[in-house]
């Protein structure tokens, strides 16, 4: 028996209370500079538009979930965080996303050193067929590292962050393929974590986990907002009511409503968001 | 419900009848077999065949001589002499070459084509290429002889470096055979980086790799057993590539590794015996088929490590 949402809201005031305690305004856009604003963005491919106006304010240093029923445009929003949509054909945007205030479709914005600020962790988990070590130091590489015994520092304090050393730490050389599939997705955290992003964008990250899987990659998310902007993708409530400070309601490519968690999941100010988090559809 | 009330005497029965309808699925059936069975058959003649004249060729020249003699002259009337290394020579060495031009271009037009090109130039390059491998191979050879020679290769390294190319010569030939084998590479390599899952891909950009590291760094080692398979497929192509090399590089059997010279590859050497009067049940008939042997072990060898190879590669990804 699924514990019900209110539980899970009450469970984590209890146990772990939030490191940041804004306030909300009307539409649930929390104070603060947030690290990432989209301002009316529209989201198209070819024809189609799956992104309808979308103005959102994800706060610094904190789990933003975004929730909604399959197809809400939830995925298509997280990829226009870090231009993965790019390299979809067809894909055109209106509006702007700003990070830190830059506008980051502006032309002269370099797609590479975009992506090394904001990391992305994908629904399957996406290991090279390299070895664990080669995973991770994968990103440092690219940008240039080659000192063996710094990139075996970045590879340890990632694992370790990722939660993951212990496990690992005796079979660096193991080709990252014979890791376990929730070992894989946190090592898949930990080759995110090692470009050292500001933001992680999460694309329902556990849905592919075991439940004990899943309850590790949690904790670990948890744990990782004291340092990151976390921005997770997921259509399982508890877990957005578990991991996350704010949520996101998105519905048929329109965002219905964003609010401190436990306000959105208690009490909701819009009729489409009471219904699904109370299982009405979706 | 309709099938609920219906007696058991109605019910149609499962009992298998004859009637025409099996009857005609077993004979097309044994049609079918007997096509499938033909294309065995004829492998199975084809190498019974070459096995029992083999065995013919070595009763009457010693193994060792095939093996450890250095010249190849069936035809000398006085000292024939049988040693299977300058043919063997020439039919590398045109392969080597080949593999040089035919690998880095196939492996390079794969990548474009599977990495950067649009799905438009796509669809107009990729068929493009595989007319290359619809060209007939005497095309090749004769585009060798008449144009590549006296106009590409004898201008520059006679006039440039000083050095004497002949009319027919192993240069030439390597290039058209690795020109003709670009489109076997680029299509099979095509094949195993487009199968290389897109996640990877996403995962390397998403940590911030260019396109170009993403290939480099990524889609080309987790594809690399299945592109060594395609050169090996790829090559065992050039090796048993006949009519371009017997027009382009001639029939002058040489043990030496000057591409500037005439040699004479294997199947070169089985051409010019087919078309002379080397009568049945001669050593010099009896040549023909240890020669074929051997191309053919070699060839079937390649295939099967390229096969071996390309199956252990497919399981990866399951």
């Amino acid at each position: 028996m699924l514990p019900s949402l209110s539980q899970v809201i009450a469970e984590k005031k209890a146990g772990q209370p939030p490191t940041h305690s804004q306030g909300s305004t009307a539409h649930g856009t929390p104070m603060g500079m947030p690290k990432i604003e989209t301002r009316n963005l529209n989201f198209f491919y070819g024809e189609r538009q799956a992104l309808f106006d979308i103005s959102i304010q994800v706060p610094q240093r904190n789990v933003t979930a975004l929730i909604g029923p399959s197809g809400c445009g939830k995925s298509t929003f997280l990829r226009t965080l870090n231009r993965m949509n790019d390299i979809v054909d067809g894909a055109r945007i209106e509006g702007s996303v700003q990070l830190d205030g830059t506008d980051i479709y502006r032309p002269n914005i370099d797609v590479v050193s975009l992506r090394k600020r904001v990391g992305m962790v994908f629904q399957k988990s996406n290991p090279f067929p390299k070895s664990v070590f080669d995973n991770v130091a994968f990103g440092p590489r690219i940008a240039g590292l080659t000192d063996r015994k710094k990139l075996g520092e970045i590879v340890e304090s990632c694992l370790k962050r990722a939660a993951l050393w212990e496990e690992v730490s005796h079979r660096l050389k193991d080709s990252a393929l014979a890791l376990s599939g929730g070992q894989q997705q946190r090592l898949c955290i930990a080759r995110a974590l090692a470009t050292d992003p500001e933001v992680l964008l999460m694309d329902e990250p556990a849905s592919a986990l075991d439940p004990a899987s899943t309850a590790r990659v949690e904790d670990l998310i948890f744990e990782l907002r004291r340092n990151y902007t976390i921005v997770i993708v997921t259509h399982n409530m508890q877990q957005a009511a578990r991991v996350s400070e704010y949520t996101a309601f998105f519905f048929q490519g329109k965002l219905i409503e964003m609010d401190r968690t436990d306000q959105l999941f208690t009490k909701p100010k819009q009729k489409e968001t009471e219904d699904y988090i109370t299982g009405r559809f979706g | 419900m309709t099938s609920a009330t219906l007696s058991a005497a109605e019910r149609p029965s499962l009992q298998k009848r004859w009637s025409l309808t099996t009857l005609k699925e077993q004979c097309i059936r044994l049609v079918l077999f007997c096509c499938a069975l033909l294309s065995v058959a004829t492998t199975a003649g084809i190498i019974l065949v070459l096995f029992s004249e083999t065995v013919l060729f070595f009763s009457q020249v010693s193994v060792f001589s095939f093996f450890g003699d250095t010249v190849w002259q069936p035809q000398s009337q006085d000292n024939p002499r049988f040693g299977i290394w300058p043919l063997a020579c020439g039919t590398f060495l045109v392969a080597g070459i080949a593999g040089l031009i035919g690998m880095p271009l196939g492996l390079l037009s794969a990548l474009y084509l599977s990495e950067y090109a649009s799905e438009r130039s796509r669809s107009y390059l990729k068929p493009t290429l595989e007319v290359l491998a619809g060209i007939p191979s005497i095309v090749y050879g004769y585009f060798a002889l008449v144009f590549l020679t006296p106009y590409v290769l004898q201008p520059i390294f006679e006039n440039v470096f000083g050095i004497e190319v002949g009319g027919f010569n192993v240069l030439s030939a390597g290039i058209v055979v690795g020109i003709m084998i670009v489109p076997t590479i680029s299509s099979l390599s095509e094949d195993v980086l487009r199968s290389v899952p897109r996640g990877l891909r996403e995962a390397g950009l998403a940590l911030g790799s260019t396109k170009f590291d993403v290939s480099v760094r990524i889609v080309l080692p987790a594809a690399l057993s299945g592109i060594m398979a395609a050169f090996l497929l790829a090559l065992s192509r050039a090796v048993g590539e006949t009519m371009a090399v017997t027009i382009a590089a001639g029939s002058q059997p040489d043990l030496s590794l000057n591409v500037f010279r005439s040699i004479e590859t294997m199947t070169a050497y089985i051409v010019m015996v087919s078309l002379g009067e080397a009568s049945v049940g001669s050593i010099e008939y009896r040549s023909l088929y240890v020669v074929a042997m051997s191309l053919f072990l070699i060839t079937l060898a390649m295939n099967i490590v390229a096969r071996f190879i390309l199956r252990r590669y497919r399981n990866v990804y399951q």
